[in-house]
């Protein structure tokens, strides 16, 4: 069967055209999120160029905003890299769950897969096949919903990138991805834990700003994680935690706080932008 | 010649790779892996530690100094927008009202 007789059915598929139509609703959303990261790259200081190949070849929301900053000063790439695999922690559980529905592709498709993967798929995805087992409908469906989300996101991101080139870089459009990462953090605050390591995480920061090669990003990150787990293990009953995914802009459900304070819950927030 | 486009190029790239790599994580083993407990743990602290790095010298910090004044209009911004998120858990709406503080505060006022 050549590629594009494949491509063709997938196209046609129905399911193809249902996820189209399910992700309708978030792409509004996703629109919003990418012209913000457009604008951001740009006003950053980086290339027009530049922006539009990372934004083509990243297609990570939160992770290019977040290494934003970091860019601007010439951190050196591994600060960068770390903090984007940080930022890309919530993937690699979803890779997990993605598991059950395409662990029989072959590896180019599972890593192709992976790649225009993303919350707000998995969420779509999983209302239609809540039964974690592969279905044929499911790779038409998955294709529907990524190109859709791939779209939704790329071309504000591009045309974000083209229209902040003509706005002064005086006026501080780029203040718009801070915001925007604060909103993600602010949504990972689940608990006292949480709120704790934050704070550390903040006041190292800061106070390790002057070490060389933005190492204090590298020193919040540890102080960070410690506190948070060393605030686990004061009530260490070592059961094994439970995923919950949390859908984006909304409250986690009260009755699962006391859960996640106790450490059997971990909170799962999905995000609304690749 | 110039060769201040291989820093972002290079990045860009590896993080290229990261994307795949994270989102394909476990799809990657042929047999199936069992996700590890430190794992869920970490996803609780890891990506906020990260985000909180990166952002709150870009909030409290400038030229390297902890901000020493309030006539900085991304104090407000920070403190209406998180307000706003508390109240509607819009991350969207969040980013607006930042920005619709901290827009006419920075151009007209100069803060």
């Amino acid at each position: 069967m050549s590629v594009s007789a494949a491509l063709g059915r997938t196209l046609r598929h129905p399911s193809f055209r249902m996820a189209a139509i399910d992700m309708a609703g978030t792409s509004l959303g996703i629109a919003a999120w990418g012209l913000v990261t457009g604008v951001a790259m740009v006003k950053s200081g980086m290339s027009v160029g530049m922006a539009v190949f990372m934004s083509l070849l990243v297609y990570a929301g939160s992770a290019q905003l977040a290494v934003i900053p970091l860019l601007s000063v010439g951190a050196p790439l591994w600060v960068v890299w770390l903090t984007a695999a940080c930022v890309n922690l919530r993937f690699v559980i979803f890779s997990s769950m993605w598991r059950s529905y395409f662990a029989h592709l072959p590896l180019r498709q599972r890593l192709a897969v992976g790649y225009f993967s993303g919350d707000v798929i998995y969420v779509a995805f999983m209302k239609r096949f809540p039964e974690p087992r592969p279905a044929p409908e499911q790779v038409p469906y998955f294709w529907g919903a990524a190109s859709t989300n791939w779209l939704a996101w790329q071309v504000p991101s591009i045309a974000g990138i083209l229209l902040a080139n003509a706005v002064p870089l005086s006026w501080g459009l780029g203040f718009a991805g801070v915001l925007a990462l604060l909103g993600v953090l602010l949504s990972l605050l689940f608990d006292r834990a949480t709120w704790l390591a934050t704070g550390v995480a903040a006041t190292a920061a800061i106070a390790a700003f002057a070490l060389p090669l933005k190492l204090n990003i590298l020193v919040a990150l540890a102080a960070a994680v410690a506190a948070g787990l060393l605030m686990e293990a004061v009530d260490r009953r070592r059961r094994q935690p439970e995923l919950l995914l949390v859908p984006a802009d909304s409250v986690m459900p009260p009755e699962e706080r006391e859960h996640v304070e106790a450490g059997d819950v971990v909170p799962l927030r999905e995000e609304r932008h690749p | 010649m110039s060769w201040s486009w291989i820093y972002p190029l290079l990045a860009t790239v590896g993080l290229a790779v990261i994307t795949v790599v994270s989102r394909s994580f476990f799809m990657i083993p042929e047999r199936e892996l069992p996700l590890p407990d430190w794992l869920k743990r970490g996803l609780k602290y890891a990506p906020l530690a990260a985000l909180t790095a990166v952002i709150a010298p870009e909030i409290l910090m400038v030229q390297g100094e902890l901000i020493d004044t309030f006539m900085d209009a991304r104090l407000p911004a920070v403190l209406f927008a998180s307000v706003y998120y508390f109240w509607r858990r819009g991350i969207l709406g969040t980013i607006v009202v930042g920005m619709a503080v901290y827009l006419p505060l920075h151009i007209g006022w100069g803060w």
